[in-house]
């Protein structure tokens, strides 16, 4: 593992100096032939991949004009500059939003506008060539595709969208990421990224239920693929196998169980997130999605429901109709699909739920919110959902809650440093430093009001937040799952006294 | 890359989790620690084993809460707390002690 300092905690966040190249030998695993191949892309580099490279790119802006105007109608503002978490960690100029997209942009310009294939240098258009690939390779692995620059920019330029496509041109010669492209393989033959077989998901779930019984006294069930469930719920696998992912996964069972809700769990898809998104991969990301419907129409449910899950949860409400539906099987009473958070909301709003928040009076809690959800979606049917919801739900749990600076959450909120296909330990470093701002906000207010406990909504944000937070001088379990609080909460009928 | 040892050649990957699974023997998990500048001393052990065993029935490594459950029931409830797993494998008892197990790493959102 490679030697770094983690940054320093500032009183106040600072623009740091730029530091030329301080990232440049940062670069993840590269995809085995067989993590390639069983995704339908050449297992190495392919003969004249120069040229397929370029045909690729082609073929992308003329699919998606999104990314040609993207492209196209950057004008240097400079605005984008300080607002990449990257960049603030590392102090590398080629993590700045702009200097990213013009990896891609330069290409771009060489091949498909009149004045790069003239005048190359004048409008600084590169050649596709080996230095510009391996400059991909490294930099298009430092973007978490969280979005926030395009919340700056007055164009509305996603980089998230221009990264995306940079990893699909880079699977599309032969050279992927191993972290995402070993996890789709497994989530399209196992069924979840982690790989875990159904007796084994069977077995878990069991003892999580003599977990609660034994802590409760009430049997509260997790069904696993119960057919005539009313709902599906389709969670991150880590909520199965990770803390304090399955201290979520123990609420959201409560919940339903309290509210009555008839509910099953899927080993067929037993996956919420959806990792074809990273590698901005239409194909792949289908396959996945693909999973849950069968799986909806097998089990014959009523509703699909997801857990907490950041970019699943994007993918679920802004393409699930378009990659699988339709979904006219579902009733047409609930959201096709539903959020977790939301369900909780609405019981909370009907007072289905006898909530007492003083079981968390241990903890001040502030709330990260996730990129995917504050700037990908939204939650409930009203705008700004994304950020109430999730809101209401912890502080119908709770007694006392802060909010970080209002620059580091909502939609200007900062990537935990691990999203976008980068939870990887061969990226660690590029992990803690991007933290940084994230661990600015939050040391802000354990400092000014008293906060102990980061919540958070994804299961990226929680494995990331407990391996970083020792870095920066926290202790790993801060971090705690929005329906952990839920659970400590929930009053279930019949329940012992604590 | 490859992990050398009593004369012969283990293949693993880059992190140095082995890459057939047949090729584990207890003195390639200490050869493992030791290279991580760790000895694996009996509580490691009750560890290793039970990772082991649980992933020769499931063809997976066990979730945290269930391997902390296990660990609690064989010795005592102190001990069953993921405080006490990342004290015997400070990277993680997940990653860490499935390597010296012979297991493959957890992949995902962990």
């Amino acid at each position: 593992m490679a030697d770094f300092e983690t940054p320093t905690l500032k009183p106040y966040p600072v623009i740091p100096a730029i530091e030329i190249g301080s990232m440049a030998h940062s670069q993840p695993f590269v995809a085995k032939e067989d993590h390639q191949q069983k995704l339908g892309f050449p297992g190495e580099l392919v003969d004249d991949w120069e040229n397929v490279a370029v045909k690729k790119l082609g073929e992308l802006v003329d699919k998606s004009r999104a990314l040609r105007v993207f492209l196209d109608s950057c004008v240097k503002c400079g605005a984008c500059t300080d607002k990449c978490h990257y960049y603030l960690g590392t102090s590398d100029p080629k993590n700045m939003p702009v200097a990213r997209q013009d990896l891609l942009r330069s290409v771009y310009r060489r091949y498909y506008t009149l004045a790069g294939k003239y005048f190359p240098s004048l409008v600084g258009a590169r050649d596709m060539d080996k230095s510009v690939l391996d400059e991909w390779y490294s930099y298009f692995h430092q973007c978490s595709q969280c979005r926030r620059c395009s919340v700056y920019c007055p164009y509305g330029i996603d980089t998230a969208e221009v990264s995306m496509a940079a990893r699909e041109i880079m699977d599309t010669v032969g050279v992927g990421q191993k972290y995402c492209n070993e996890i789709i393989g497994k989530a399209q033959t196992i069924g979840n990224n982690l790989g875990l077989p159904e007796p084994a998901l069977a077995d878990t779930l069991e003892g999580l239920e003599e977990d609660i019984e034994e802590e409760t006294g009430v049997v509260v069930r997790m069904p696993l693929d119960e057919e005539g469930a009313d709902i599906l719920l389709v969670t991150p696998s880590a909520d199965f196998f990770a803390e304090p992912h399955v201290d979520g996964l123990i609420g959201y069972a409560k919940v339903f169980h309290q509210a009555g809700l008839s509910w099953t769990l899927s080993s067929y898809a037993s996956e919420a997130a959806n990792f074809g998104m990273f590698i901005g991969s239409y194909d792949n990301m289908q396959k996945l999605a693909l999973r849950i419907r069968e799986a909806a129409l097998e089990l014959g449910v009523k509703r699909i429901v997801f857990g907490e899950c950041g970019h699943a949860w994007r993918v679920a409400y802004n393409f699930l109709n378009t990659l699988a539906g339709p979904f006219d099987f579902l009733d047409p009473d609930y959201p096709v699909p539903q959020h977790i958070c939301e369900v909780t909301y609405d019981l909370l709003q009907r007072g289905a739920l006898k909530m007492d928040p003083s079981a968390n009076d241990d903890m001040v809690v502030t709330f990260h919110d996730s990129c995917n959800i504050a700037r990908g979606s939204r939650m409930g049917d009203f705008e700004g959902g994304q950020l109430v919801i999730p809101r209401a739900v912890i502080k119908a749990s709770c007694n006392h809650f802060v909010d970080m600076p209002a620059d580091a959450i909502g939609e200007g909120t900062f990537c935990c440093g691990g999203g976008g296909g980068l939870l990887t330990d061969d990226l660690v470093e590029l992990r803690v430093k991007g933290a940084l701002p994230r661990m600015e906000a939050l040391h802000e207010v354990t400092e000014h009001h008293g906060v102990t406990h980061l919540a958070a909504i994804c299961a990226i944000c929680k494995s990331q937040f407990s391996k970083i937070l020792p870095y920066y001088g926290f202790e790993m379990d801060q971090v705690v799952s929005i329906h952990q609080l839920v659970s400590n909460a929930i009053q279930l009928d019949g329940q012992q006294a604590q | 890359m490859a992990l050398e040892h009593g004369g012969k050649t283990y293949e693993t990957d880059e992190e140095g989790y082995l890459v057939n699974l047949s090729d584990w023997s207890e003195d390639l998990a200490n050869e493992m620690a030791k290279a991580d500048g760790a000895a694996l001393g009996e509580n490691h052990w009750e560890v290793i084993n039970f990772l082991r065993d649980y992933y020769e029935e499931y063809q997976i490594a066990p979730a945290v809460r269930v391997l902390t459950k296990a660990v609690g029931k064989k010795l005592g409830k102190d001990k069953g707390t993921s405080k006490y797993l990342y004290e015997l494998f400070p990277y993680g008892p997940a990653k860490q002690a499935c390597k010296y197990a012979g297991l493959p790493k957890p992949t995902g959102c962990v």
